[in-house]
């Protein structure tokens, strides 16, 4: 049998995206479904499901308070992370592709070392997250002994008997574990913005230079112009990471069962889903859970890339 | 991508055709390989029974051994498959000592070839309720009732320390062997004590005196695991539990309205409070896990730190020579209602015999070697801990443990079965969360103990409001 050209085109594309749907059905859009499913019963997680409850799970969600101090969490790395993340990578990868100041130099080049930086600032993406958590639970150690302890005590900010709590203290440990995501992360979206800063022709940054434009005024005016798509994407990427932190809250901060202390002051929804599922049996609770992060993920990523969609510039 | 080791002369295009196409032949295969396995289970292994075979082990059937390789690693279960092979030289012993339990097992309980015995516990383990609703564990209750090694006119059961069976039961009948005696105490090094002339307190007075007398020489007298509040929830609850007796744990057990708000509770908390208050702990432990703690306390920054008997093993590397580590009980108040030496003990790390076992028997009778007084002195010596046979730890045994696991013997020895036993930690896992996190702030001293049993009454209460968590009684 011999089929139209066209035809066979398109057996072949479905053939390819039949095998990758039904990957992502089982895998991704089933577990969903079921995660749904048990959320409107009372299934402790360790035998099938006794009865339906309806929607009780979630209007229980919303008068926890745990819950409530867990989402503010969330959101607060949903406002800090991707900010923070992304006008460091820019800056750092302005500096190492464009950032060489001076006139009369030929080309556009970045500052002096910028191969060394590149690897230094990529560094951290390379470890693992295990490797990342031994390496913080060392520096924020709460007693003398700890690497932040031990600089805050040389340069006299504190005394050896009043060490800083770091991790254990409600004030600073939700900006602990910021810290620890953006210094993993800057060297990614450093990359990634280098990479896209690259395929911008050079000569409009010539322009601009031979215009009398300043460091700052290209960086403003036609570095981030020309960088929005992959802005955009790092925000929607950097937003996902700042609804999840469950690795690094649930091992980093106190707690017996996935961290969230010191008294939910480090409380995640990962981290409370967690330990609702497993540790408390309320499996049918905790699914209910995970459906909200579902949905609010999924709205920040809709909102995310109808605001920021802009005209694009083809070069 | 494009330098994963692929032949130059491989087009990426062809590649994903010839993947796609192994993708199709592989996928139903396999998914019909593993229906295979799931249908089959081998037949059980079994000779004939005698007095000295009560379970009727083939001599040379091979016995699949597994076990949890943590805090007591895993050179014990090499002494008792050694003991095993002693007394069936024909049989082939397997052993893996590993920590994916779930991993390694989940499927191959499936496919109905799990191991013969298995010490199921750390954090992969598989969860004892759902193999015993599935029908996967062996009941246990015929080696309770089978002759015991040392003595053929007693029965296993008769040989094991109190509270062994309950904790292993489902219903009336025991699916799980705890087998690791755990005692709780202060822990302390004795050759310290002995160079600084410090005297062990018998009583809190004493030993507040001796906190302060610690203090005056530099050193914090007290550490814990800061970063998990549960340690330091154990102290709190012998003082309890010991100026209450049964009253007070029966209250509290039984989530009894105002059972917080008590005499008792009060000075308790009062106590261990005064620890923070009075600047008696090492700067900074509040924040310390249980390892950073724990060493430490080993390398002499603190003279006191609370845990249970696990301690010497898992702090054996980071012990000095010459440490000699020690514990004891929680010093008593005056007018407690329970005897000075009562400490918390009890059963932990549980070994299973799953129900489709191919050597079933073997399991069964590796387990009653276990429970041999040799056996418990072999786990003493290589686990560096106790076990739940009694009397398997004769004064020459005693002589070759290492200290910590000795004086863990003397203090059981000394307790005389007075035992602090509190259920609300198994029964009610988000209750005690609750207390954990108040237990942490004032230990930071963020709250005062007034709000600390505030918060405690309010969590014991919220948790017999809720009707989702299942109920029981501490008769």
């Amino acid at each position: 049998m011999r089929l139209r050209k066209r035809t066979r085109q398109r057996l072949f594309i479905a053939t390819f995206l039949a095998g990758a749907l039904t990957l992502y059905s089982a895998f991704v859009l089933w577990p969903y479904a079921e995660t749904f499913g048990y959320s409107l019963t009372d299934w402790s997680g360790v035998a099938p499901p006794s009865k339906i409850v309806g929607l009780q799970n979630y209007t229980k969600l919303f008068g926890d308070d745990v819950f409530r101090q867990a989402l503010l969490h969330n959101l607060l790395l949903l406002v800090f992370l991707p900010i923070v993340t992304i006008l460091l990578a820019l800056f750092f990868a302005f500096m190492l592709n464009v950032g060489r100041g001076g006139r009369g130099v030929a080309g556009v080049r970045g500052v002096t070392g910028s191969a060394f930086y590149r690897v230094v600032f990529f560094f951290p993406q390379v470890l693992s997250v295990a490797i990342l958590i031994i390496l913080f639970q060392a520096a924020y150690r709460s007693d003398s002994a700890g690497l932040f302890n031990g600089i805050a005590i040389k340069l006299g900010l504190t005394d050896k008997n009043h060490p800083l709590e770091w991790l254990n203290s409600p004030g600073t440990v939700m900006w602990c574990i910021m810290a620890v995501l953006v210094w993993a992360m800057v060297g990614f979206y450093l990359v990634l913005f280098s990479a896209a800063m690259q395929s911008i022709p050079r000569d409009y940054f010539e322009a601009a230079l031979l215009d009398g434009a300043s460091r700052s005024e290209t960086f403003f005016r036609v570095t981030v112009p020309l960088l929005w798509d992959s802005i955009q994407t790092a925000w929607v990427y950097l937003a996902i990471a700042a609804m999840d932190a469950f690795a690094l809250v649930s091992t980093l901060t106190p707690g017996t069962s996935y961290g969230g202390g010191p008294d939910h002051h480090g409380e995640v929804l990962a981290t409370y889903l967690m330990r609702n599922f497993l540790t408390f049996g309320k499996a049918g609770y905790a699914c209910a859970m995970g459906v909200v992060i579902f949905l609010i993920t999924l709205i920040l990523s809709l909102v995310v890339l109808r605001v920021t969609r802009r005209e694009r510039v083809e070069f | 991508m494009s330098h994963s080791g692929i032949p130059a002369d491989v087009s990426r295009r062809q590649l994903l055709v010839r993947s796609a196409a192994i993708a199709a032949m592989v996928g139903p295969g396999s998914a019909l390989a593993a229906g295979c396995a799931a249908g089959g289970s081998s037949k059980s292994q079994t000779g004939t029974t005698s007095a000295g075979n009560p379970f009727g082990v083939k001599a040379d059937a091979p016995l699949d051994v597994y076990v949890f390789k943590g805090g007591y690693g895993d050179d014990y279960a090499k002494a008792f498959e050694a003991m095993y092979t002693a007394k069936f030289p024909a049989a082939k012993v397997t052993h893996t000592g590993a920590q994916d339990i779930t991993g390694d097992l989940q499927p191959r309980f499936n496919a109905g070839n799990p191991p013969d015995l298995i010490d199921d516990s750390g954090a992969k383990q598989l969860k004892l309720d759902v193999l015993h609703t599935n029908g996967q564990l062996t009941n246990l209750d015929q080696l309770l009732d089978a002759p015991s090694i040392d003595d053929a006119s007693k029965k296993v059961r008769d040989t094991l320390l109190p509270g062994t069976i309950g904790i292993g039961q489902f219903g009336q009948n025991m699916f799980s062997l705890n087998y690791a005696f755990t005692v709780w105490g202060l822990w302390y090094s004795k050759s310290l004590f002995q160079k600084n002339n410090w005297t062990v307190p018998k009583t809190w007075d004493e030993f507040m005196a001796l906190c302060a007398t610690i203090k005056a020489t530099g050193m914090p007298p007290f550490c814990h695991q800061g970063k998990y509040p549960y340690y330091m929830m154990v102290p709190l609850m012998d003082l309890v539990a010991k100026a209450g007796g049964e009253e007070a744990m029966k209250a509290i057990d039984n989530l009894q309205p105002g059972a917080w708000k008590t005499d008792v509770v009060k000075q308790s908390v009062d106590a261990i409070y005064a620890l923070v208050d009075k600047g008696y702990m090492l700067p900074g432990t509040e924040g310390l896990t249980h390892i950073e703690s724990q060493t430490a306390w080993n390398q002499g920054k603190a003279a006191f730190i609370p845990c249970g008997s696990w301690l010497e093993n898992e702090q054996l590397k980071a012990t000095p020579a010459g440490f000699d580590m020690a514990v004891m009980a929680m010093p008593p108040m005056t007018g407690d209602k329970m005897p000075a030496n009562s400490i918390r003990s009890g059963a932990g790390e549980p070994f299973i015999v799953p129900a489709k076992a191919a050597n079933q028997a073997g399991g069964l009778e590796l387990m009653r070697i276990m429970c041999s007084k040799a056996g418990g002195a072999s786990f003493a010596q290589n686990a560096n801990s106790l076990s739940v046979v009694k009397d398997s730890i004769t004064p020459e045994i005693a002589a070759k443990l290492k200290p910590g696991t000795k004086s863990s013997n003397d203090l059981l020895t000394a307790a005389n079965g007075s035992t602090i036993t509190w259920n609300y930690v198994n029964w009610y896992s988000a209750f005690e969360t609750d207390l954990e996190n108040a237990m942490g702030e004032l230990m930071a001293n963020r709250i005062k103990p007034d709000q600390f049993i505030t918060r405690a009454q309010a969590a014991a209460d919220k948790c017999a409001a809720d009707s989702s968590i299942q109920k029981f009684t501490r008769a």
